[in-house]
């Protein structure tokens, strides 16, 4: 084993890094050294992350990698963070994604280039933080502080009704997440501790546990998003610079599920049991009704924002089940969200890049002109649809076989989203790729550049290998998953 | 007996009192200079007083037990209302000398409100009480009206006073109903003859509710806070800054002892009034400054929204809510100190900034300042990780302690609306294209800005190691 801090290297390297930008002069023209000195903070991380993964104990369900130091004196607050098999792909996901987000950046972001950066190495600090974080109220702090790099990269960076869209949402998860404060207290109150891995059990009583799971979920199905609880989505996704849609989609509605887990399932499982009927009912809904409007979107990066809801709605459905099918497939769900999701919002930036619209009647045709941007594009369109051998179908798959296992309505609901969301998004590929170009400005239109190669071939590579060896990432999540649905179990048998 | 004599000296109170006086004459046969000598000193001489509490803190008030109390509580409080004092001293000097109010008085008056605030905090007596409030509220009511030649500044004194006045009447009246009542004007003696009661007859809820709103008036809590946005706006910035930074720290810690010591076994009688209070303040504080294009009147109905939080502690009237009260007072005085420090730098065309969307493109004419700001606005809403975050997180585990679970929801609903004041400022500073650039300039002499650059300090790091004042807080003993 390591036996230096990795974790908190891990959290903190991406704002040391922010620190040392602060305090380097800016080349006028280009900033070429800031975004230098970014993409090598943020490279640093995901390599340290690697290790995390390889050196991760397969056979262990708790916490790994453990680092504790006393924090308040006068509370049981604690500086806690350490990896389980739960966080561990999520905090991958944190790292990989980052880098990726600052070659994206590389070119279209003009001006304040040493601001984005800054708010980027932050974002990855308190994301990482976030998701290694064994303190409920040090997952507090790094859940809320999110809010504030993102709520720049949307403000500042983004397109014509940016702000409207970042005071959303602001205020939309800050009202989401204040509730969850007041449940933290409530929790420490009542058991004298902040430590998730003390609380996952049943330690409440029943009516407690009611209004504990409302409060998390005021904040969780906020985030993640659910309907109806999703609209600041599509208007913080449409607004945000290309590289912040990506860090949304792929990390930050991540932590709405990564909560439920956590929370919801570990600490509250006879609230959960009481409320089940109303995520499904709610999840069922989301993925059928922001399908059919996924389908009527004239925007890309909307339908991609639509789309994102319904992958979601299939990830609460996983959550729900509490059984190790529908938990896997939820987690499978969610990373493959992560890289499948970013890489078409980073599909939509190449060409909004070029051509500066994301109206898909603008496009069409683009095969002609960009042969290889049209493959890669595809991968990442089946990814989403969920063909077998991405790992879109992995997910979808265990939930519903999950599913079955619990009612044959949520499996219908689940599977008639998915139909759906072939139809959307090979709708979508069919108007942007196929048949002749009939737009003159895209006569000329250049096929992708090494620097968006090295930015999706990754991406592809990952989510190919995420459907064809889908056992290299549950086998470390497996155990930890266990432990959350025995210990509900044996909660909700007494 | 001689050492007697000598000793008092040493005490405090009677150090800043004399010193005060020593400090008018010293700028009156100043021929040059005498405004920023006379501040110099003052600064010096607060300093000096804090050394003092902080040595010399049992042997206080020996002889005057009837009249004063002590206790670690007091002598928090003392030294935060002392600190603030010098840094809004300090921050407001170049302003002064900016818009050429150089008068001398100016420190002076500083200094014997800041002697009314000590004596009002260690108060232990309805007289002494009064007459603490009263040394106050003079000096203040001067200061509001000092630049003579503004209407607005005359306007803004007058108003203060008028409802001062009338608030002063209302608490002599309320001291008058308690003394004749219970038939003692000592705190102690009070509490002694009330515990033998289960509950309060009639004359006696009277003077509890005039005393109340007495008090409210001063810390300007809803529906008493119609004054603050005038007078905030009215008066010269620098005095509006030392509005909002010291005397809130004496009031509030006034109304927790009045509230805690001679009432304490008639919690139900007096939280209900303050629940109203609270809850009025966060939400009437958190949405009337949305509309507000002034900046000190977006600042005053922030100041109005932080009161009812810290009078949530209150209602919780439990250790940690005394607790959370210091914290939160804290972090409060540091948060005001940094804007101010900032705000009486900042000139927009020559004149100082007031209207909000001047700000407009500062985050590119000064990075680092608008860098500020939006740090402690963020703190200020109450965002982590910033020591704002830490004074809610405080006031909240108080009120859960003690199962107020609707009025914690309300707190943190309203924090939910305040921030989006604090977040449009900084939407102005970053997000709006500036149409005319390098209009604003900041300049900010050495001194503010230290006092800039350490309370930006506390406000980022007391994160990294929030024990060393917690463990201080967590002490007080009221």
């Amino acid at each position: 084993m390591i036996d230096w801090p990795l974790v908190s290297v891990i959290i903190f390297l991406p704002l040391i890094g922010a620190l040392i930008i602060l305090f380097i002069k800016e080349d006028e023209l280009t900033s070429i050294n800031i975004k230098w000195a970014a993409l090598l903070a943020t490279l640093g991380t995901f390599i340290l992350s690697l290790i995390l993964w390889l050196q991760f104990d397969y056979s262990n369900p708790s916490y790994q990698y453990e680092e504790k130091f006393r924090w308040f004196d006068d509370f049981n607050f604690f500086y806690h963070v350490g990896v389980d098999g739960i966080s561990l792909f999520m905090i991958l996901l944190s790292t990989f994604l980052t880098p990726l987000c600052i070659l994206a950046s590389w070119n279209n972001i003009k001006k304040r280039v040493k601001e984005y950066m800054l708010s980027f190495l932050f974002l990855e600090t308190v994301m990482i933080g976030m998701f290694a974080s064994i303190d409920i109220l040090l997952f507090y702090i790094f859940f809320e502080a999110v809010l504030i790099p993102m709520y720049l990269i949307i403000g500042i960076w983004g397109g014509n009704r940016r702000i409207y869209a970042s005071f959303k949402f602001f205020l939309y998860t800050l009202l989401g997440s204040v509730l969850m404060l007041i449940a933290i207290i409530v929790m420490y109150r009542n058991t004298s501790s902040m430590s998730i891995e003390f609380l996952q059990g049943n330690y409440f009583s029943y009516n407690t546990q009611l209004f504990l799971w409302l409060a998390f979920f005021a904040s969780f199905a906020v985030k993640i998003p659910m309907w109806p609880f999703h609209t600041w989505l599509p208007d913080a996704h449409v607004e945000a610079p290309t590289a912040g849609s990506v860090i949304l989609a792929g990390v930050l509605l991540k932590m709405g599920g990564y909560g439920f887990i956590r929370f919801s399932l570990g600490m509250l499982p006879e609230a959960t049991e009481f409320f089940i009927p109303l995520i499904m009912t709610l999840s069922i809904v989301a993925i059928v009704y922001t399908s059919l409007v996924a389908l009527a979107q004239t925007d890309i990066k909307k339908l991609i924002a639509y789309s994102s809801v319904a992958h979601m709605g299939i990830v609460t459905i996983g959550i729900f089940l509490v059984n190790q099918q529908g938990l896997e497939g939820a987690m499978m769900q969610m990373i493959s969200h992560g890289l499948v999701s970013a890489a078409l919002f980073l599909c939509v930036g190449v060409i909004y890049d070029r051509m500066h619209t994301r109206e898909i009647e603008f496009y069409g045709g683009l095969v002609q002109r960009m042969p290889l941007y049209a493959t890669v594009f595809m991968i990442f369109m089946l990814g989403s649809v969920g063909l077998p051998g991405t790992s879109g179908f992995i997910g979808e798959f265990l939930v519903i076989v999950g599913a079955f296992k619990f009612s044959s309505y949520v499996v219908i609901g689940a599977a008639f989203g998915i139909i759906l969301s072939a139809v959307y998004m090979l709708y979508l590929y069919k108007r942007i790729i196929f048949g002749t170009i009939t737009n003159n400005k895209l006569a000329d239109i250049l096929d992708i550049n090494t620097r968006e190669k090295i930015i999706l071939i990754p991406l592809a590579i990952s989510v190919i290998l995420l459907g064809i060896f889908p056992n290299l990432f549950l086998d470390p999540m497996r155990l930890s998953l266990e432990l959350i649905i025995t210990n509900y179990e044996i909660a909700n048998a007494k | 007996m001689l050492n007697n004599i000598y000793n008092i000296f040493f005490i405090p109170e009677i150090f800043l009192a004399c010193s005060s006086f020593v400090c008018l004459l010293f700028g009156l046969f100043l021929k040059k200079n005498a405004f920023r000598q006379t501040s110099n000193l003052a600064v010096f001489v607060l300093l000096l007083t804090i050394l003092l509490i902080y040595y010399d803190s049992e042997s206080n008030f020996a002889n005057y037990k009837s009249l004063f109390s002590h206790s670690s509580f007091i002598n928090f409080f003392k030294i935060l209302a002392l600190l603030g004092s010098i840094a809004s001293i300090i921050i407001s000097k170049d302003y002064f000398l900016g818009i050429k109010l150089k008068n001398f008085e100016i420190p002076v008056l500083f200094l014997f409100s800041t002697l009314g605030m000590m004596l009002m905090i260690a108060s232990n007596n309805l007289m002494s009480m009064y007459l603490a409030i009263e040394l106050q509220s003079l000096s203040l009511y001067v200061a509001a009206a000092i630049k003579r030649d503004s209407i607005s500044s005359a306007e803004s004194g007058v108003k203060y006073f008028i409802l001062g006045a009338l608030s002063s009447g209302i608490l002599l009246y309320g001291f008058s109903l308690i003394y004749g009542f219970t038939g003692s004007m000592n705190f102690n003696e009070i509490s002694f003859y009330l515990s033998k009661y289960d509950n309060l007859n009639l004359g006696l809820i009277f003077g509890l509710v005039f005393v109340m709103v007495g008090l409210a008036f001063k810390v300007s809590a809803v529906p008493f806070h119609m004054w603050t946005p005038d007078v905030y706006e009215g008066a010269p910035n620098s005095i509006t800054g030392f509005f909002a930074i010291v005397p809130k720290i004496a009031a509030v810690a006034l109304i927790y002892r009045f509230c805690l010591v001679p009432f304490e076994n008639f919690y139900l009688e007096w939280s209900q009034i303050i629940l109203f209070l609270s809850i009025a303040s966060m939400f009437l504080g958190a949405i009337a400054a949305i509309a507000q294009s002034n900046i000190k009147r977006l600042l005053a109905y922030s100041s109005i929204g932080h009161i009812g939080y810290i009078l949530i502690a209150l209602v919780a009237a439990n250790d940690d809510g005394i607790k959370a009260a210091s914290i939160y007072m804290l972090s409060y005085m540091i948060m005001n100190v940094a804007i101010f420090a900032i705000l009486l730098s900042l000139k927009v065309k020559n004149e100082y900034l007031i209207n909000i969307s001047d700000l407009k493109g500062l985050s590119k004419s000064n990075p680092i300042v608008s860098l500020s700001i939006s740090i402690i606005m963020l703190s200020m809403a109450g965002i982590p990780p910033f020591i704002g975050f830490f004074g809610k997180f405080y006031v909240f585990i108080a009120a859960i302690e003690q199962e107020l679970y609707v009025l914690s929801v309300l707190g943190v609903l309203a924090s939910v609306i305040s921030a989006f004041y604090y977040l449009r400022i900084i939407k102005i500073m970053y997000f709006d294209e500036s149409i005319s650039e390098g209009i604003i300039n900041f300049q900010i002499s050495f001194q503010s800005k230290i006092i800039l650059s350490l309370s930006l300090f506390v406000i980022i790091c007391f994160i990294f190691y929030p024990s060393l004042l917690i463990n201080i807080s967590a002490s007080l003993t009221i």
